[in-house]
């Protein structure tokens, strides 16, 4: 039941509020069920059979009254206090958590590592609590990983914060849920769960993009940019045609039979341009990397060069 | 003709009544501009009401088009803001709040009691003024360039963006009058002009759910026209209340708009609370069991709604120990509301009930609140609000509150008093697939949206993710039902108009004064003679007068049944007389 009504759990809270949710979403149902059918049954047991019917009254009951008013009582008093003890989980920050500043704006999130790394895609380390301390430049926001059951406004005058453990590594999404004009709907956010190796990798290569060799600019790419999702590079097939000796190959079967030299030329194009020239036996899926900087197009093609042995022929 | 009585003078005044009532005894427009006659007030009320719940309803199709979906269809982001930010204006401050206190509250109150009018008549004309007022403003702020705060004009956003946010705030402000002038006559009404024998016990239902929503107009509407003028002088002299550009704090805001806007929520519920007892009982022909209990869970529901704005609030940045004390509050008043629907189902055992149309919105109406009350208790709770706050879920709560609540009781309660307010019948049939088709687009279009706001889809969204898509095309069909059943009603109702069956005085057999001691059209000043009340409100089996002397040969429901009159209250002569003796 919990998965049709609730999304992914990725976090260590989730799985306590979404035992709540289903006991309450269980307990109403039975109760409304409960009352319908008293209700559906009356209808059709008593309905009017002589319009001159003058049932005789029939007496209160002290009892039955009772009943109704100390069973909810009862129930929500229940229901109260154990959404007040996963609210105070909710609310106090284990010591240790990993702090990350957020800064809002309408319509971006940024997000501050203590490194003084800044992206706007929230990296975050799995199994470890995580905390945010957020604030807004301008009007009201509001921080939400539904993967995570966590919200929390972002306001202009203060600091607010959330804390999470991230279980599961993968992609969520993060939405503002406070209304801040024309493009609130668009305030969205990508939330990397990572582990913790990897984050940390990830961290300090971020750090100093400008410095770093172009190959290694590459190697950061191939992970920050998703190209390992559809490119291998130990030679198994994935979405995409893997890297591995791919650079230089000299019969590079087109789909629309041609064959040509893979150069850095043909990688450049292939980035920018991904459908332009379609190699046979793939879809046409790949989105265009034309936001990358110059030097990181390069970097990404020199990194593609590293995977193979081989140099195109020179003609 | 509906009252006979045994001295002569008083036949000559009946014959009167066949012929004048109070559509006809005057007929110029001025003297409709001009009436303080509550039934007429009730009227012109009922007319802008409808004028403003058709165009609210009309953008919130217009929504429900856009979202068909997940990108951009009919309309760009910012005239969807205005949309929806209008959508909500329109229907919390210029529909549901004055809806049923103005239109029936106005029409039926002073009947139920045995007066002649409300206490203070010209206030009651001057209220329609001021509505009428705020509507004017609200037309200038859209010429001003529209709102596109959402109706919750929070701030810091409403104190910077464009437009006509000061007309609008200043249309709330002034419409707010309109409440505090109806709370007030009403408040005075009830307790001075109740007919002898009409004791505190012996008011109908609806009577008190008015009386519970009276006391919250009162005391809670002052508090929005504060927070609007405070907005107001922000924008115009830059003084920092609310803008932490100018130190202010925005949070504050949230506090004083939901100090007066959680009340508003049982200003819309409670009168619809008191409809709902008078149907029930009517249509089922019994007593309402628990009377005391419901007309006392209405006023507790009064007092503790103002004790629980702040659960709206759980993620703003207010302190945890608040929300903690704002949730148990909340749940104090989930308690007055089961003990109703509780009551209600109980009133149906052994009673003898009749499914017109009415009472087919009267059993929706059950099961729908039963849900909004069920979903609301999901939303009070703490660690689950986290959750689920400004998602679909809770939209989706309060229009199962508001729509499947009040306004379905409203339909109802419109459904019922039709043939008194206008002497006609509506058709039956027609009637019947018109609840239907509410009861069935309303939960083809909210229930969707539950399940949308628990998966994480956020309120106010113009776009959504991908994955949303199948709910909100569902959501998106459920409104075409809902509207193709409302618009059905707008239709009947007009052709009632104007070819009606001529209804008869009670045509219900119900036992509460407007049926029993009023003409089926009531007559300017109400009641030939003021009625003496000698029973409960849904004494039927003491009812007499309407079933014909428990011969257990009452006339059927077909046939227009003219009741005998409950005895007269003694005339001021008889009192002087007896007070000499």
């Amino acid at each position: 039941m919990g998965d049709f009504w609730l999304p992914e759990a990725a976090s260590t809270m989730a799985p306590e509020v979404d035992s709540l949710f289903n006991f309450v979403t269980v307990v109403s149902a039975i109760l409304l069920v409960g009352v319908v059918a008293a209700m559906l049954w009356f209808t059709y047991r008593y309905r009017r059979q002589d319009p001159a019917e003058r049932p005789a009254p029939v007496k209160e009951s002290k009892v039955l009254e009772i009943s109704w008013i100390v069973i909810p009582t009862i129930l929500v008093l229940l229901v109260f206090n154990w959404g007040f003890k996963s609210f105070v989980k909710q609310k106090t920050v284990p010591e240790n958590a990993y702090e990350i500043q957020v800064q809002a704006r309408s319509w971006a999130w940024t997000f501050e590592y203590p490194n003084g790394v800044t992206t706007d895609t929230l990296y975050v380390p799995a199994n470890e609590p995580v905390k945010t301390t957020m604030s807004s430049q301008d009007v009201l926001h509001s921080f939400f990983v539904p993967a995570f059951r966590v919200k929390q406004d972002v306001l202009p005058n203060r600091y607010t914060s959330v804390w999470f453990e991230a279980t599961e590594e993968g992609t969520y999404d993060l939405f503002c849920t406070e209304y801040c004009g024309r493009n609130h709907s668009e305030m969205d956010a990508t939330v990397k769960v990572v582990s913790r190796d990897r984050f940390d990798e990830w961290l300090e290569s971020a750090g100093t993009p400008d410095d770093i060799p172009l190959p290694r600019l590459g190697e950061r790419l191939y992970t920050q940019q998703g190209c390992q999702g559809c490119h291998s590079l130990d030679g198994s097939d994935m979405v995409g045609p893997t890297w591995q000796g791919l650079y230089g190959k000299t019969d590079h079967q087109m789909a629309d039979g041609s064959t040509i030299t893979v150069d850095a030329n043909y990688l450049r194009e292939s980035i920018l341009e991904s459908g332009a020239k379609l190699v046979e036996g793939y879809q046409n899926v790949m989105p265009s990397y034309s936001n990358l900087s110059e030097r990181e197009v390069t970097g990404l093609v020199e990194f593609i060069k590293e995977q193979s042995d081989k140099e195109p022929s020179q003609e | 003709m509906s009252t006979t009585t045994q001295d002569a003078p008083v036949e000559q005044g009946e014959h009167d009544s066949d012929d004048t009532n109070y559509l006809n005894h005057e007929t110029t427009i001025w003297s409709w501009l001009s009436t303080k006659d509550h039934k007429r007030i009730g009227v012109l009320y009922c007319v802008s009401l409808a004028l403003v719940f058709l165009v609210a309803g009309v953008l919130a199709l217009f929504m429900r088009a856009e979202l068909s979906a997940p990108g951009e269809t009919i309309m760009n982001n910012d005239t969807y803001n205005q949309v929806f930010t209008m959508h909500g204006i329109l229907m919390v401050f210029l529909f549901l709040v004055p809806s049923i206190p103005a239109i029936l509250g106005n029409f039926v109150l002073p009947l139920q009691i045995g007066a002649k009018d409300v206490a203070f008549p010209k206030l009651n004309l001057a209220s329609w003024y001021v509505y009428m007022a705020g509507a004017a403003l609200t037309i200038t702020a859209l010429l001003a360039g529209g709102v596109d705060t959402g109706w919750t004009f929070y701030t810091p956003y409403s104190s910077t963006t464009g437009g006509g946010v000061l007309w609008m705030t200043a249309a709330i402000f002034v419409a707010g009058f309109a409440s505090i002038f109806t709370g007030l006559n009403f408040i005075v009404t009830i307790h001075k002009m109740r007919a002898p024998g009409m004791t505190w016990n012996r008011l109908p239902l609806f009577v008190w759910g008015m009386y519970a929503t009276s006391i919250v107009q009162v005391l809670a509407t002052p508090v929005i026209g504060i927070t609007m003028v405070l907005l107001i002088l922000e924008r115009v002299l830059q003084i920092g209340i609310f803008d932490p550009a100018l130190g202010g704090d925005p949070v504050l805001f949230q506090h004083f708009f939901w100090f007066y806007s959680h009340p508003a929520v049982y200003i819309m519920i409670l009168p619809a609370f008191g409809i709902l007892s008078e149907l029930i009982a009517t249509f089922s022909r019994s007593r309402i069991f628990g009377y005391r209990a419901i007309a006392l869970s209405s006023v507790a529901i009064a007092m503790l709604g103002f004790l629980v704005w702040g659960h709206h609030m759980f993620v703003s940045g207010q302190s945890a120990i608040s929300s903690i004390v704002f949730s148990l509050i909340t749940y104090l008043i989930g308690i007055p509301s089961g003990i109703k629907v509780f009551n209600w189902v109980a009133t149906l055992y052994k009673g003898s009930i009749w499914l017109q149309t009415p009472m087919l919105y009267a059993l929706s109406f059950l099961f729908l609140f039963t849900i909004g009350g069920f979903t609301g208790i999901m939303v009070g709770v703490l660690a689950v609000d986290v959750h689920l706050h400004d998602t679909y879920y809770v939209v989706s709560h309060f229009h199962y509150v508001m729509m499947g609540g009040s306004v379905v009781a409203l339909l109802g309660g419109m459904h019922y008093w039709w043939p008194k307010i206008t002497g006609r019948m509506y058709n039956e049939t027609l009637g019947k697939i018109a609840a239907g088709l509410v009861f069935v687009g309303f939960n083809l279009t909210f229930f969707p949206q539950l399940v949308l706001g628990s998966r994480g889809m956020p309120r106010r969204y113009a776009t959504y993710a991908e994955r949303f898509t199948e709910l909100h095309q569902l959501s998106t069909y459920g409104s075409w039902i809902l509207g193709a059943g409302l618009f059905l009603i707008l239709g009947y109702a007009l052709h009632s108009l104007a070819y009606g069956e001529k209804a008869p005085a009670n045509p219900w057999g119900a036992t509460t004064l407007e049926w029993t001691n009023v003409a089926a059209v009531p007559i300017h000043h109400n009641f030939e003679r003021t009625p003496l009340v000698t029973r409960g409100p849904y004494d039927f089996h003491l009812a007499d007068e309407v079933f014909g002397g428990g011969d257990g040969k009452a006339l059927g429901d077909e046939t227009p049944r003219i009741p005998e009159p409950a005895p007269s209250a003694p005339t001021e002569e008889d009192a002087k007389e007896s007070a000499g003796a």
